[in-house]
Protein backbone atom coordinates (compact mmCIF):
# COMPACT_ATOMS: atom_id res chain seq x y z
CA UNK A 1 0.00 0.00 0.00
CA UNK A 2 1.35 2.88 -1.22
CA UNK A 3 1.27 6.23 1.35
CA UNK A 4 2.86 8.99 -0.59
CA UNK A 5 1.70 11.78 2.16
CA UNK A 6 3.39 10.45 4.95
CA UNK A 7 6.63 7.93 3.50
CA UNK A 8 8.58 10.45 4.78
CA UNK A 9 7.94 11.71 8.40
CA UNK A 10 9.59 9.50 10.71
CA UNK A 11 8.11 9.55 14.37
CA UNK A 12 10.83 11.55 16.43
CA UNK A 13 12.92 12.69 13.70
CA UNK A 14 13.35 15.98 12.50
CA UNK A 15 12.08 16.47 8.81
CA UNK A 16 13.83 15.99 5.50
CA UNK A 17 15.98 19.25 4.35
CA UNK A 18 15.50 20.61 1.04
CA UNK A 19 18.33 18.22 -0.61
CA UNK A 20 17.34 15.20 1.67
CA UNK A 21 14.21 15.41 0.22
CA UNK A 22 15.36 16.17 -3.28
CA UNK A 23 17.58 12.63 -3.15
CA UNK A 24 14.22 10.88 -1.78
CA UNK A 25 12.64 11.68 -4.57
CA UNK A 26 11.09 15.40 -3.52
CA UNK A 27 10.77 17.96 -5.76
CA UNK A 28 10.16 16.20 -9.18
CA UNK A 29 6.64 17.17 -9.83
CA UNK A 30 7.78 20.81 -9.42
CA UNK A 31 10.21 20.39 -12.01
CA UNK A 32 7.98 18.51 -14.68
CA UNK A 33 5.17 21.41 -13.75
CA UNK A 34 7.45 24.32 -14.18
CA UNK A 35 9.37 23.15 -17.09
CA UNK A 36 7.33 21.17 -18.90
CA UNK A 37 3.26 21.88 -18.34
CA UNK A 38 1.41 24.68 -19.02
CA UNK A 39 -0.44 26.40 -16.21
CA UNK A 40 -3.40 24.98 -17.92
CA UNK A 41 -2.24 21.29 -18.41
CA UNK A 42 -2.21 21.58 -14.73
CA UNK A 43 -5.38 22.56 -14.14
CA UNK A 44 -6.65 20.05 -16.31
CA UNK A 45 -4.71 17.49 -15.09
CA UNK A 46 -5.43 17.88 -11.77
CA UNK A 47 -9.82 17.97 -12.51
CA UNK A 48 -9.10 15.09 -13.68
CA UNK A 49 -7.53 13.52 -10.75
CA UNK A 50 -10.57 14.63 -9.39
CA UNK A 51 -9.11 15.12 -6.10
CA UNK A 52 -11.27 16.63 -3.51
CA UNK A 53 -10.62 19.53 -0.86
CA UNK A 54 -9.13 17.94 2.17
CA UNK A 55 -9.81 20.76 4.57
CA UNK A 56 -13.87 19.38 5.40
CA UNK A 57 -15.47 20.93 2.13
CA UNK A 58 -14.49 18.08 -0.26
CA UNK A 59 -14.37 20.69 -3.01
CA UNK A 60 -13.25 19.97 -6.30
CA UNK A 61 -9.59 21.45 -6.05
CA UNK A 62 -8.84 21.51 -10.06
CA UNK A 63 -12.40 23.34 -10.50
CA UNK A 64 -11.60 25.73 -7.60
CA UNK A 65 -8.49 26.44 -9.39
CA UNK A 66 -9.96 26.88 -13.12
CA UNK A 67 -12.24 29.47 -11.59
CA UNK A 68 -9.41 32.00 -11.47
CA UNK A 69 -9.84 34.66 -14.35
CA UNK A 70 -6.39 34.32 -16.47
CA UNK A 71 -6.72 38.29 -17.23
CA UNK A 72 -6.45 40.53 -13.87
CA UNK A 73 -7.17 43.77 -13.39
CA UNK A 74 -6.61 46.25 -10.37
CA UNK A 75 -3.20 45.39 -9.01
CA UNK A 76 -2.59 42.52 -11.64
CA UNK A 77 -1.62 40.28 -8.65
CA UNK A 78 -3.08 36.97 -7.95
CA UNK A 79 -2.83 35.06 -4.43
CA UNK A 80 -2.54 31.60 -3.23
CA UNK A 81 -3.34 30.64 0.55
CA UNK A 82 -2.16 27.94 2.20
CA UNK A 83 -4.99 27.31 4.71
CA UNK A 84 -3.08 25.99 7.69
CA UNK A 85 -5.06 27.14 10.85
CA UNK A 86 -6.19 23.90 11.88
CA UNK A 87 -8.32 24.19 14.81
CA UNK A 88 -11.54 22.18 14.52
CA UNK A 89 -12.27 20.30 17.42
CA UNK A 90 -10.55 17.01 17.24
CA UNK A 91 -8.65 17.32 14.71
CA UNK A 92 -5.03 16.96 14.36
CA UNK A 93 -4.05 16.12 10.60
CA UNK A 94 -2.10 19.05 9.17
CA UNK A 95 0.20 19.56 11.83
CA UNK A 96 1.35 16.39 11.24
CA UNK A 97 2.10 17.42 7.27
CA UNK A 98 3.34 20.27 8.29
CA UNK A 99 5.71 19.30 11.33
CA UNK A 100 6.66 15.85 8.90
CA UNK A 101 7.31 17.29 5.58
CA UNK A 102 7.80 21.32 4.96
CA UNK A 103 9.17 20.58 1.56
CA UNK A 104 6.11 18.44 0.55
CA UNK A 105 3.65 21.14 1.21
CA UNK A 106 6.13 24.22 -0.25
CA UNK A 107 6.45 21.99 -3.89
CA UNK A 108 2.65 22.06 -3.82
CA UNK A 109 2.07 25.80 -3.31
CA UNK A 110 4.43 26.73 -6.10
CA UNK A 111 2.77 24.33 -8.46
CA UNK A 112 -0.54 25.36 -7.66
CA UNK A 113 0.56 29.18 -7.64
CA UNK A 114 1.76 28.66 -10.97
CA UNK A 115 -1.34 26.80 -12.56
CA UNK A 116 -3.51 30.36 -11.63
CA UNK A 117 -0.78 31.90 -12.10
CA UNK A 118 0.21 33.65 -8.67
CA UNK A 119 3.13 36.20 -7.51
CA UNK A 120 2.48 35.71 -3.98
CA UNK A 121 1.58 33.22 -1.69
CA UNK A 122 0.93 32.99 2.29
CA UNK A 123 0.83 30.27 4.73
CA UNK A 124 -1.95 31.06 7.36
CA UNK A 125 -0.64 29.09 10.41
CA UNK A 126 -2.36 29.21 13.69
CA UNK A 127 -0.84 31.09 15.86
CA UNK A 128 -0.21 27.34 18.40
CA UNK A 129 1.83 25.56 16.00
CA UNK A 130 5.02 27.15 16.70
CA UNK A 131 7.22 24.00 16.24
CA UNK A 132 5.46 23.97 12.54
CA UNK A 133 5.96 27.59 12.05
CA UNK A 134 9.72 27.24 12.73
CA UNK A 135 10.02 24.19 10.30
CA UNK A 136 8.46 25.85 7.38
CA UNK A 137 10.32 29.06 7.84
CA UNK A 138 13.53 26.87 7.78
CA UNK A 139 12.44 25.04 4.26
CA UNK A 140 11.20 28.20 2.73
CA UNK A 141 14.75 29.62 3.02
CA UNK A 142 16.16 26.33 1.72
CA UNK A 143 13.80 26.65 -1.43
CA UNK A 144 14.81 30.36 -1.83
CA UNK A 145 18.41 29.42 -1.94
CA UNK A 146 17.76 26.74 -4.13
CA UNK A 147 16.07 28.92 -6.20
CA UNK A 148 12.85 27.30 -6.29
CA UNK A 149 11.01 30.31 -4.88
CA UNK A 150 11.94 34.29 -5.71
CA UNK A 151 12.72 35.41 -9.10
CA UNK A 152 13.35 33.57 -12.32
CA UNK A 153 12.48 30.07 -10.91
CA UNK A 154 14.38 27.24 -12.68
CA UNK A 155 15.15 29.94 -15.58
CA UNK A 156 11.09 30.19 -16.37
CA UNK A 157 10.56 33.15 -15.91
CA UNK A 158 8.24 32.98 -12.97
CA UNK A 159 8.25 34.94 -9.77
CA UNK A 160 6.77 33.57 -6.53
CA UNK A 161 7.02 34.40 -2.99
CA UNK A 162 6.09 32.44 0.06
CA UNK A 163 4.91 33.97 3.18
CA UNK A 164 3.63 32.73 6.80
CA UNK A 165 1.55 34.60 8.50
CA UNK A 166 0.82 33.39 12.12
CA UNK A 167 -2.84 33.52 13.29
CA UNK A 168 -4.18 35.46 16.43
CA UNK A 169 -6.99 33.17 16.75
CA UNK A 170 -10.38 32.47 16.53
CA UNK A 171 -11.69 29.47 14.57
CA UNK A 172 -13.74 31.25 12.35
CA UNK A 173 -10.37 32.28 10.47
CA UNK A 174 -10.28 28.72 8.97
CA UNK A 175 -13.96 30.11 6.75
CA UNK A 176 -11.64 31.16 3.54
CA UNK A 177 -13.29 34.63 3.21
CA UNK A 178 -12.98 35.23 6.89
CA UNK A 179 -8.94 34.27 6.75
CA UNK A 180 -8.95 36.54 4.15
CA UNK A 181 -10.21 39.69 6.26
CA UNK A 182 -7.85 38.29 8.87
CA UNK A 183 -4.97 38.35 6.61
CA UNK A 184 -5.72 42.02 5.44
CA UNK A 185 -5.64 42.76 9.49
CA UNK A 186 -9.14 43.07 9.78
CA UNK A 187 -11.63 40.96 12.24
CA UNK A 188 -12.01 37.77 10.98
CA UNK A 189 -15.63 37.99 9.70
CA UNK A 190 -16.83 35.85 6.34
CA UNK A 191 -17.54 37.56 3.38
CA UNK A 192 -20.82 37.73 1.60
CA UNK A 193 -20.54 35.38 -1.24
CA UNK A 194 -20.58 36.21 -4.64
CA UNK A 195 -17.86 37.43 -5.28
CA UNK A 196 -15.92 34.25 -5.00
CA UNK A 197 -12.24 34.27 -3.57
CA UNK A 198 -11.16 32.91 -7.13
CA UNK A 199 -12.29 36.27 -8.71
CA UNK A 200 -12.57 38.88 -5.33
CA UNK A 201 -10.69 37.49 -2.82
CA UNK A 202 -7.23 38.89 -0.75
CA UNK A 203 -6.95 42.95 -1.60
CA UNK A 204 -9.89 42.38 -3.97
CA UNK A 205 -7.68 40.16 -6.13
CA UNK A 206 -8.48 37.08 -7.41
CA UNK A 207 -7.41 33.99 -4.83
CA UNK A 208 -7.43 30.41 -4.22
CA UNK A 209 -7.26 29.20 -0.77
CA UNK A 210 -6.18 25.83 -0.33
CA UNK A 211 -6.05 23.21 2.63
CA UNK A 212 -2.29 21.83 3.91
CA UNK A 213 -3.40 18.02 3.12
CA UNK A 214 -4.50 19.25 -0.36
CA UNK A 215 -1.55 21.31 -1.23
CA UNK A 216 0.49 18.53 -0.22
CA UNK A 217 -1.17 16.08 -2.90
CA UNK A 218 -0.44 18.55 -6.03
CA UNK A 219 3.58 17.45 -6.78
CA UNK A 220 2.22 13.19 -6.01
CA UNK A 221 -0.50 13.93 -8.89
CA UNK A 222 1.88 15.71 -11.18
CA UNK A 223 4.47 13.15 -10.94
CA UNK A 224 2.88 10.16 -11.32
CA UNK A 225 -0.78 10.80 -13.07
CA UNK A 226 -4.31 11.13 -12.05
CA UNK A 227 -4.92 7.49 -13.30
CA UNK A 228 -2.24 6.09 -10.38
CA UNK A 229 -3.96 8.65 -7.69
CA UNK A 230 -7.68 7.20 -9.01
CA UNK A 231 -6.22 3.65 -8.30
CA UNK A 232 -4.67 4.59 -4.58
CA UNK A 233 -8.62 4.76 -3.07
CA UNK A 234 -11.02 1.66 -2.23
CA UNK A 235 -13.75 4.05 -4.19
CA UNK A 236 -14.53 6.46 -7.00
CA UNK A 237 -13.11 9.41 -4.39
CA UNK A 238 -9.60 9.12 -5.40
CA UNK A 239 -6.22 9.30 -3.61
CA UNK A 240 -5.48 8.02 0.29
CA UNK A 241 -6.69 10.24 3.22
CA UNK A 242 -5.20 10.85 6.64
CA UNK A 243 -7.60 9.67 8.79
CA UNK A 244 -7.28 9.83 12.72
CA UNK A 245 -8.84 8.89 15.65
CA UNK A 246 -9.25 10.34 19.20
CA UNK A 247 -11.31 9.78 22.27
CA UNK A 248 -10.55 6.40 24.89
CA UNK A 249 -9.06 3.85 22.20
CA UNK A 250 -6.15 1.71 22.83
CA UNK A 251 -4.06 3.63 19.90
CA UNK A 252 -5.01 7.13 19.08
CA UNK A 253 -3.26 8.79 15.75
CA UNK A 254 -2.86 9.32 12.53
CA UNK A 255 -3.00 6.73 9.44
CA UNK A 256 -2.49 7.46 5.89
CA UNK A 257 -4.84 5.00 4.11
CA UNK A 258 -6.81 4.62 0.85
CA UNK A 259 -10.06 6.80 0.65
CA UNK A 260 -12.89 4.57 1.70
CA UNK A 261 -11.41 2.66 3.87
CA UNK A 262 -14.05 1.48 6.18
CA UNK A 263 -14.50 2.96 9.73
CA UNK A 264 -14.47 -0.45 11.21
CA UNK A 265 -11.05 -1.03 9.84
CA UNK A 266 -9.95 2.12 11.01
CA UNK A 267 -11.43 2.35 14.60
CA UNK A 268 -10.81 -2.04 15.29
CA UNK A 269 -7.52 -2.02 13.44
CA UNK A 270 -5.52 0.92 13.22
CA UNK A 271 -6.93 2.14 16.39
CA UNK A 272 -6.26 -0.75 18.39
CA UNK A 273 -10.29 -0.68 19.40
CA UNK A 274 -11.86 0.53 22.30
CA UNK A 275 -9.85 0.96 26.08
CA UNK A 276 -10.87 -2.15 27.85
CA UNK A 277 -13.94 -1.08 29.95
CA UNK A 278 -14.80 1.29 27.32
CA UNK A 279 -17.68 0.40 25.00
CA UNK A 280 -18.30 2.43 21.79
CA UNK A 281 -21.34 4.76 21.74
CA UNK A 282 -21.06 7.21 18.82
CA UNK A 283 -18.40 8.29 16.42
CA UNK A 284 -17.77 11.90 15.46
CA UNK A 285 -16.64 11.52 11.86
CA UNK A 286 -14.78 14.15 10.73
CA UNK A 287 -14.43 17.07 13.44
CA UNK A 288 -16.53 18.89 15.76
CA UNK A 289 -18.91 20.15 13.08
CA UNK A 290 -20.36 16.71 11.94
CA UNK A 291 -23.33 14.47 12.86
CA UNK A 292 -22.51 11.18 15.08
CA UNK A 293 -22.57 7.90 12.94
CA UNK A 294 -23.06 5.13 15.72
CA UNK A 295 -22.13 1.22 15.84
CA UNK A 296 -24.59 0.26 12.57
CA UNK A 297 -22.32 2.44 10.39
CA UNK A 298 -19.77 0.57 11.10
CA UNK A 299 -19.19 -1.10 7.35
CA UNK A 300 -19.42 2.41 5.74
CA UNK A 301 -15.85 3.44 3.52
CA UNK A 302 -15.36 6.77 4.80
CA UNK A 303 -15.39 9.08 1.20
CA UNK A 304 -17.24 11.71 0.90
CA UNK A 305 -20.05 10.41 -1.05
CA UNK A 306 -20.59 7.01 1.08
CA UNK A 307 -20.55 9.40 4.65
CA UNK A 308 -22.78 11.89 3.34
CA UNK A 309 -25.15 8.82 2.73
CA UNK A 310 -25.00 8.00 6.12
CA UNK A 311 -26.36 11.35 6.93
CA UNK A 312 -22.97 12.68 7.95
CA UNK A 313 -19.89 14.21 6.34
CA UNK A 314 -16.57 13.44 6.17
CA UNK A 315 -14.92 16.24 7.12
CA UNK A 316 -11.56 16.60 7.85
CA UNK A 317 -11.40 12.63 8.44
CA UNK A 318 -10.14 12.83 11.80
CA UNK A 319 -12.86 11.36 14.49
CA UNK A 320 -13.51 11.42 17.87
CA UNK A 321 -14.91 8.82 19.64
CA UNK A 322 -18.16 9.02 21.77
CA UNK A 323 -17.91 6.16 25.11
CA UNK A 324 -20.50 4.68 27.38
CA UNK A 325 -18.60 6.52 30.13
CA UNK A 326 -18.88 9.82 29.11
CA UNK A 327 -21.78 11.68 28.91
CA UNK A 328 -23.17 12.02 25.19
CA UNK A 329 -25.49 15.60 26.53
CA UNK A 330 -22.09 16.89 28.45
CA UNK A 331 -19.61 16.02 24.98
CA UNK A 332 -22.47 17.42 22.76
CA UNK A 333 -22.39 20.41 25.59
CA UNK A 334 -18.71 20.92 24.90
CA UNK A 335 -19.01 21.15 21.55
CA UNK A 336 -21.68 23.60 21.02
CA UNK A 337 -20.05 26.13 24.06
CA UNK A 338 -16.61 25.93 21.70
CA UNK A 339 -18.91 27.18 18.63
CA UNK A 340 -20.79 29.53 20.90
CA UNK A 341 -17.21 30.98 21.95
CA UNK A 342 -15.96 30.92 18.66
CA UNK A 343 -19.09 32.49 17.07
CA UNK A 344 -17.34 36.21 15.17
CA UNK A 345 -20.66 37.28 16.29
CA UNK A 346 -22.01 38.91 12.88
CA UNK A 347 -24.90 37.57 12.42
CA UNK A 348 -28.10 37.04 14.58
CA UNK A 349 -29.07 33.55 14.92
CA UNK A 350 -25.38 32.54 15.21
CA UNK A 351 -24.29 34.84 17.61
CA UNK A 352 -27.70 34.99 19.94
CA UNK A 353 -28.53 31.29 19.42
CA UNK A 354 -25.78 29.44 19.85
CA UNK A 355 -25.54 30.77 23.63
CA UNK A 356 -29.28 29.74 23.96
CA UNK A 357 -28.58 26.40 23.35
CA UNK A 358 -25.40 26.49 24.85
CA UNK A 359 -27.31 27.33 28.19
CA UNK A 360 -30.21 25.04 27.45
CA UNK A 361 -27.59 22.03 27.46
CA UNK A 362 -25.90 23.13 30.89
CA UNK A 363 -29.42 23.14 32.30
CA UNK A 364 -29.63 19.24 31.67
CA UNK A 365 -26.17 18.68 32.84
CA UNK A 366 -27.48 20.83 36.41
CA UNK A 367 -30.78 18.92 36.35
CA UNK A 368 -32.93 21.26 35.69
CA UNK A 369 -33.75 21.33 32.11
CA UNK A 370 -37.77 20.67 31.06
CA UNK A 371 -39.38 18.49 28.73
CA UNK A 372 -40.15 21.51 26.41
CA UNK A 373 -36.89 21.80 26.58
CA UNK A 374 -35.97 19.12 23.74
CA UNK A 375 -38.83 20.81 21.36
CA UNK A 376 -36.53 23.90 21.78
CA UNK A 377 -33.41 22.54 20.95
CA UNK A 378 -35.05 20.70 18.14
CA UNK A 379 -36.37 23.78 16.81
CA UNK A 380 -32.60 25.68 17.10
CA UNK A 381 -31.62 22.61 14.73
CA UNK A 382 -33.55 24.24 11.67
CA UNK A 383 -33.24 27.55 12.55
CA UNK A 384 -29.17 28.04 12.69
CA UNK A 385 -29.51 25.22 9.68
CA UNK A 386 -27.88 26.00 6.27
CA UNK A 387 -29.69 29.00 4.48
CA UNK A 388 -30.65 30.76 7.75
CA UNK A 389 -27.43 32.38 8.54
CA UNK A 390 -24.28 34.08 6.99
CA UNK A 391 -21.58 31.34 6.70
CA UNK A 392 -21.61 27.69 7.74
CA UNK A 393 -20.29 28.22 11.67
CA UNK A 394 -23.93 27.79 13.05
CA UNK A 395 -25.44 25.28 10.98
CA UNK A 396 -21.77 22.84 11.44
CA UNK A 397 -22.51 23.11 15.42
CA UNK A 398 -26.02 22.18 14.79
CA UNK A 399 -24.82 19.04 12.97
CA UNK A 400 -23.83 16.88 16.06
CA UNK A 401 -26.14 18.31 18.25
CA UNK A 402 -29.78 17.09 15.73
CA UNK A 403 -27.84 13.60 15.20
CA UNK A 404 -27.47 13.61 18.85
CA UNK A 405 -30.92 14.58 19.81
CA UNK A 406 -31.97 11.34 16.90
CA UNK A 407 -29.46 8.90 18.38
CA UNK A 408 -29.37 9.44 22.29
CA UNK A 409 -32.70 10.97 22.80
CA UNK A 410 -33.17 8.44 25.70
CA UNK A 411 -30.10 10.15 27.38
CA UNK A 412 -31.26 13.32 27.53
CA UNK A 413 -34.44 12.37 28.67
CA UNK A 414 -33.34 10.07 31.57
CA UNK A 415 -31.49 14.04 32.58
CA UNK A 416 -34.92 15.61 32.88
CA UNK A 417 -36.70 13.00 34.79
CA UNK A 418 -33.70 11.87 37.07
CA UNK A 419 -32.56 16.07 37.41
CA UNK A 420 -29.23 15.29 37.42
CA UNK A 421 -26.67 13.77 35.08
CA UNK A 422 -26.60 9.71 35.46
CA UNK A 423 -23.00 10.13 34.40
CA UNK A 424 -21.61 11.87 37.73
CA UNK B 1 -14.58 60.28 23.78
CA UNK B 2 -15.26 61.98 20.19
CA UNK B 3 -12.24 62.01 17.51
CA UNK B 4 -10.28 65.22 18.52
CA UNK B 5 -9.60 64.14 21.94
CA UNK B 6 -8.19 60.97 20.15
CA UNK B 7 -5.73 62.41 17.68
CA UNK B 8 -4.86 65.01 20.35
CA UNK B 9 -3.87 62.04 22.52
CA UNK B 10 -2.35 60.46 19.36
CA UNK B 11 0.44 63.30 19.37
CA UNK B 12 0.43 63.62 23.43
CA UNK B 13 1.74 60.33 24.40
CA UNK B 14 4.99 58.60 23.12
CA UNK B 15 5.35 54.99 24.73
CA UNK B 16 6.52 53.04 21.53
CA UNK B 17 10.00 52.55 21.35
CA UNK B 18 11.50 52.88 18.03
CA UNK B 19 12.43 49.28 18.42
CA UNK B 20 8.72 48.81 18.34
CA UNK B 21 8.15 50.85 15.51
CA UNK B 22 10.86 49.79 13.36
CA UNK B 23 9.66 46.01 13.37
CA UNK B 24 5.88 47.68 12.57
CA UNK B 25 7.22 49.18 9.92
CA UNK B 26 9.25 46.44 8.45
CA UNK B 27 5.42 44.47 8.52
CA UNK B 28 3.61 47.36 6.95
CA UNK B 29 6.21 46.64 3.35
CA UNK B 30 4.59 43.15 3.00
CA UNK B 31 1.37 45.11 2.21
CA UNK B 32 -0.31 47.04 0.17
CA UNK B 33 -1.71 49.54 2.66
CA UNK B 34 0.23 49.87 6.18
CA UNK B 35 -3.37 49.20 8.00
CA UNK B 36 -3.30 45.75 6.56
CA UNK B 37 -0.14 45.26 9.24
CA UNK B 38 -2.77 45.61 12.26
CA UNK B 39 -2.92 42.29 13.91
CA UNK B 40 1.04 42.26 13.08
CA UNK B 41 1.35 44.96 14.63
CA UNK B 42 -0.49 44.30 18.14
CA UNK B 43 1.74 40.56 18.01
CA UNK B 44 4.75 42.84 18.13
CA UNK B 45 3.81 45.64 21.02
CA UNK B 46 2.20 42.62 23.03
CA UNK B 47 5.59 40.85 22.52
CA UNK B 48 7.38 43.54 24.01
CA UNK B 49 4.77 44.26 26.64
CA UNK B 50 3.16 41.58 27.68
CA UNK B 51 -0.19 42.84 26.45
CA UNK B 52 -2.05 45.62 24.72
CA UNK B 53 -2.84 48.78 26.55
CA UNK B 54 -5.75 51.58 25.87
CA UNK B 55 -1.75 53.70 25.01
CA UNK B 56 -0.52 51.08 22.84
CA UNK B 57 -3.62 50.96 20.82
CA UNK B 58 -3.34 54.68 20.27
CA UNK B 59 -0.41 54.66 19.25
CA UNK B 60 -0.72 51.75 16.67
CA UNK B 61 -3.65 53.18 15.58
CA UNK B 62 -1.23 56.37 14.50
CA UNK B 63 1.21 54.39 13.32
CA UNK B 64 -0.66 52.69 10.65
CA UNK B 65 -2.91 55.39 9.98
CA UNK B 66 -6.06 53.69 11.27
CA UNK B 67 -8.65 55.28 13.65
CA UNK B 68 -8.26 54.02 17.22
CA UNK B 69 -11.97 52.11 17.22
CA UNK B 70 -10.69 50.26 14.00
CA UNK B 71 -7.80 49.13 15.68
CA UNK B 72 -9.47 48.02 18.89
CA UNK B 73 -11.81 46.24 17.09
CA UNK B 74 -9.27 44.29 16.18
CA UNK B 75 -7.67 44.06 18.90
CA UNK B 76 -10.66 42.65 20.74
CA UNK B 77 -11.74 40.12 18.18
CA UNK B 78 -8.54 37.88 18.66
CA UNK B 79 -8.35 35.80 21.28
CA UNK B 80 -4.37 35.55 21.70
CA UNK B 81 -4.33 39.52 21.68
CA UNK B 82 -4.69 40.64 25.52
CA UNK B 83 -6.12 43.86 26.47
CA UNK B 84 -5.42 43.48 30.05
CA UNK B 85 -2.62 42.63 32.23
CA UNK B 86 -1.39 38.68 31.95
CA UNK B 87 0.77 37.13 33.79
CA UNK B 88 4.58 36.33 33.44
CA UNK B 89 3.52 32.33 31.95
CA UNK B 90 0.26 31.81 30.66
CA UNK B 91 -1.18 28.67 30.92
CA UNK B 92 -3.75 27.78 28.05
CA UNK B 93 -5.77 24.46 29.25
CA UNK B 94 -7.64 22.92 26.32
CA UNK B 95 -11.32 22.18 27.10
CA UNK B 96 -12.45 20.84 23.44
CA UNK B 97 -13.90 17.94 23.19
CA UNK B 98 -11.05 15.16 23.13
CA UNK B 99 -9.05 16.29 25.78
CA UNK B 100 -12.95 16.37 27.65
CA UNK B 101 -12.97 12.63 27.57
CA UNK B 102 -9.26 12.44 28.42
CA UNK B 103 -9.74 14.32 31.55
CA UNK B 104 -8.89 17.98 31.09
CA UNK B 105 -11.26 18.73 34.01
CA UNK B 106 -9.34 16.91 36.66
CA UNK B 107 -5.93 18.82 35.17
CA UNK B 108 -7.77 22.10 35.26
CA UNK B 109 -8.54 21.45 38.89
CA UNK B 110 -5.45 20.23 39.91
CA UNK B 111 -4.13 23.32 38.35
CA UNK B 112 -6.69 25.88 39.70
CA UNK B 113 -6.26 24.54 43.48
CA UNK B 114 -2.63 24.48 43.65
CA UNK B 115 -2.51 28.33 41.77
CA UNK B 116 -5.76 29.06 43.99
CA UNK B 117 -6.69 30.93 40.68
CA UNK B 118 -9.79 30.11 37.69
CA UNK B 119 -9.56 30.59 34.26
CA UNK B 120 -9.51 34.08 33.64
CA UNK B 121 -7.18 35.07 36.47
CA UNK B 122 -3.64 35.98 37.54
CA UNK B 123 -1.55 34.49 40.65
CA UNK B 124 -1.39 37.10 43.60
CA UNK B 125 2.82 37.63 42.42
CA UNK B 126 2.36 37.64 38.91
CA UNK B 127 3.72 34.22 38.17
CA UNK B 128 0.89 32.57 36.30
CA UNK B 129 -2.20 33.77 34.42
CA UNK B 130 -4.92 30.88 33.75
CA UNK B 131 -6.43 30.58 30.86
CA UNK B 132 -9.09 28.09 28.88
CA UNK B 133 -8.11 27.57 25.30
CA UNK B 134 -9.85 26.01 22.19
CA UNK B 135 -8.24 22.38 20.60
CA UNK B 136 -4.64 22.46 19.77
CA UNK B 137 -4.56 20.23 17.38
CA UNK B 138 -2.73 17.20 19.85
CA UNK B 139 -5.95 15.26 20.70
CA UNK B 140 -4.02 11.88 20.07
CA UNK B 141 -1.89 13.13 23.86
CA UNK B 142 -4.88 14.27 24.74
CA UNK B 143 -4.88 16.32 28.08
CA UNK B 144 -2.78 19.03 26.57
CA UNK B 145 -1.64 22.53 27.03
CA UNK B 146 0.66 24.99 26.61
CA UNK B 147 2.78 26.98 28.63
CA UNK B 148 3.69 30.21 26.36
CA UNK B 149 5.41 28.73 23.40
CA UNK B 150 5.40 25.32 24.76
CA UNK B 151 3.14 22.39 24.19
CA UNK B 152 2.72 19.67 27.06
CA UNK B 153 0.55 16.64 26.57
CA UNK B 154 -0.43 12.84 27.90
CA UNK B 155 -1.14 14.95 30.96
CA UNK B 156 -1.86 13.03 34.72
CA UNK B 157 -1.87 15.05 37.88
CA UNK B 158 1.44 13.48 38.64
CA UNK B 159 2.98 15.35 35.80
CA UNK B 160 1.80 18.51 36.12
CA UNK B 161 3.42 19.86 39.30
CA UNK B 162 6.79 19.36 37.63
CA UNK B 163 6.00 20.94 34.65
CA UNK B 164 4.98 24.01 36.45
CA UNK B 165 8.22 24.10 38.07
CA UNK B 166 10.19 25.10 35.10
CA UNK B 167 8.22 28.63 34.36
CA UNK B 168 9.16 31.30 37.30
Amino acid sequence: METPLTEHIKQNKSPLGLIEYENAGGYRGMHKALKEMSPSDIISLIKSSNLMGRGGAGFPTGLKWSLVPKETSGSGLKYLIANADEMEPGTFKDRYLLEGNPHQLIAGMIIAAYAIQAQKAYIFIRWAYKKAEVIIQKAISEAYEAGYLGKNILGTGYDLDIYIHSSAGRYICGEETALINSLEGKRGIPRAKPPFPATSGLFGQPTVVNNVETLCWIPHIIEKGAEWFTKLSNTSEGGTKIYGVSGRVKKPGLWELPMGTTLREIIEEHAGGMQDGYKLRGIIPGGASTDFLTETHMDIKMDFASVRKAESRLGTGTMIILDDKTCPVAFIHNMIKFFAVESCGWCTPCREGLPWVQKILESFEEGTAKPDDIGILEFQTKYMGPGNTFCAHAPGAMEPLQSGLKYFCEDFIKHINEKHCPWR
Amino acid sequence: MCWQTWTDKKFTKNMLTEKEKQEIHEETKLYPYPGAACIDALKIVQNHRGWISDEAIEEIAAELDMSVEEVDSVATFYTRIYRKEVGRNVILVCDSISCMIMGYESVYKHISEKLSIHFGETTTDGRFTLLPITCLGDCDHAPALMINDDLHNNLSINSIDEILEKYQ
